[in-house]
């Protein structure tokens, strides 16, 4: 699996998902924003962070950076896209993924650990997990309340392309598990191909356990399966 | 081509919760100002350009909100004022 991190000024994440990505037997390489061209990758991660200081809005300024363009003939061509917090609110401003990201309800930037169900396993980025499953994930963000309009909210839960929701340790999503005030705890969405992932929570900070949580290896191992590469 | 000040507004989108505009809210409650009642924050943009007309200035304060400066999703924009500047331009 060849794996294409994308890199913006303000990234952060950027070494911790290129290490996930090695550490489940992907062969990753930083891609600056201003950098063209994504020919013989298998997959593109857009990493979390602060890209340009988050001016504007979370992602505004990113999403029209070079590679991004790129980015976008990938995703519509079927590749995969996972985007990652900043990652996640980038490809909602860059319209790969409906609806956008707004200020936490609480409007408290919010470092913790939190719950989340895998609400399918039929998608390459989850196949690893069960349906059902609950994973202990590290959040941290400022502007994570998912919010679209009425019909698109509709279709995503119609359609199924809620993959992640926030819940409470035993799987309930009650509204005091919900750490921004996501709309239905909406912690992470898909596009109607299934091709493009957006989530909040940190997968990539849940890789060891002396880090606290190993729940977010599956996510790359079923990437790397289903990218037919073994891990 | 002349000079022309633009001054756009950005605000969010009506019925959204606007967390920020809750939590002044509650803060002028608190100072007593009791007959407060909602709050809003939305962004004010200013933007110098240089263009043939007013028109063609009005235009690409308008592309300019619809690509980049309002997410047409949670914001509404408007453009509050577009003023020519003196002693600029030819």
């Amino acid at each position: 699996m060849k794996v294409a991190v994308i890199t913006f000024p303000g990234s952060n994440c950027d070494y911790d998902l290129y290490k996930a990505a090695q550490q489940v037997g992907g062969d990753a390489t930083f891609v600056w924003h201003r950098e063209r061209g994504l020919a013989g990758y298998d997959a593109v991660l857009l990493p979390g962070g602060f890209s340009y200081g988050d001016y504007l809005r979370a992602g505004a300024i990113a999403r029209m950076s070079p590679i991004m363009e790129d980015v976008t003939s990938f995703a519509n061509s079927g590749g995969p896209v996972l985007g990652i917090c900043n990652g996640f609110q980038i490809l909602c401003e860059a319209g790969l993924l409906p609806g956008a990201l707004m200020r936490n309800s609480s409007l408290k930037f919010q470092g913790k650990d939190v719950f989340i169900r895998v609400e399918r396993n039929d998608m390459l980025f989850t196949s690893d997990y069960t349906e059902g499953q609950v994973l202990r994930i590290p959040i941290a963000h400022g502007e994570g309340n998912y919010e679209a309009d009425t019909a698109t909210l509709e279709a995503l839960e119609a359609e199924g392309r809620v993959v992640f929701r926030y819940v409470d340790a035993s799987g309930e999503s009650t509204e005091d598990a919900n750490p921004n005030g996501s709309w239905h705890n909406i912690a992470g969405i898909t596009n109607a191909k299934g091709n493009v992932l957006g989530m909040m929570p940190h997968p990539e900070r849940a890789m060891e356990s002396i880090l606290g949580s190993t729940d977010g290896v599956a996510l790359f191992t079923s990437m790397a399966g289903s990218l037919s590469l073994s891990t | 081509m002349s000079q022309y000040r633009l001054e756009i507004r950005v605000k969010p989108r009506p019925g959204l919760l606007d967390p920020q505009g809750k939590a002044i809210h509650h803060s002028l409650n608190s100072l007593g100002w009791d007959g407060v009642g909602d709050v809003r924050v939305g962004k004010v943009m200013y933007i110098d350009i240089e263009a043939d007309s007013e028109t063609s200035a009005g235009e690409a304060a308008e592309a300019m909100c619809r690509k980049l400066l309002a997410n047409p999703v949670t914001e509404d924009f408007e453009i509050s004022m577009i003023e020519a500047l003196e002693g600029a331009g030819s």
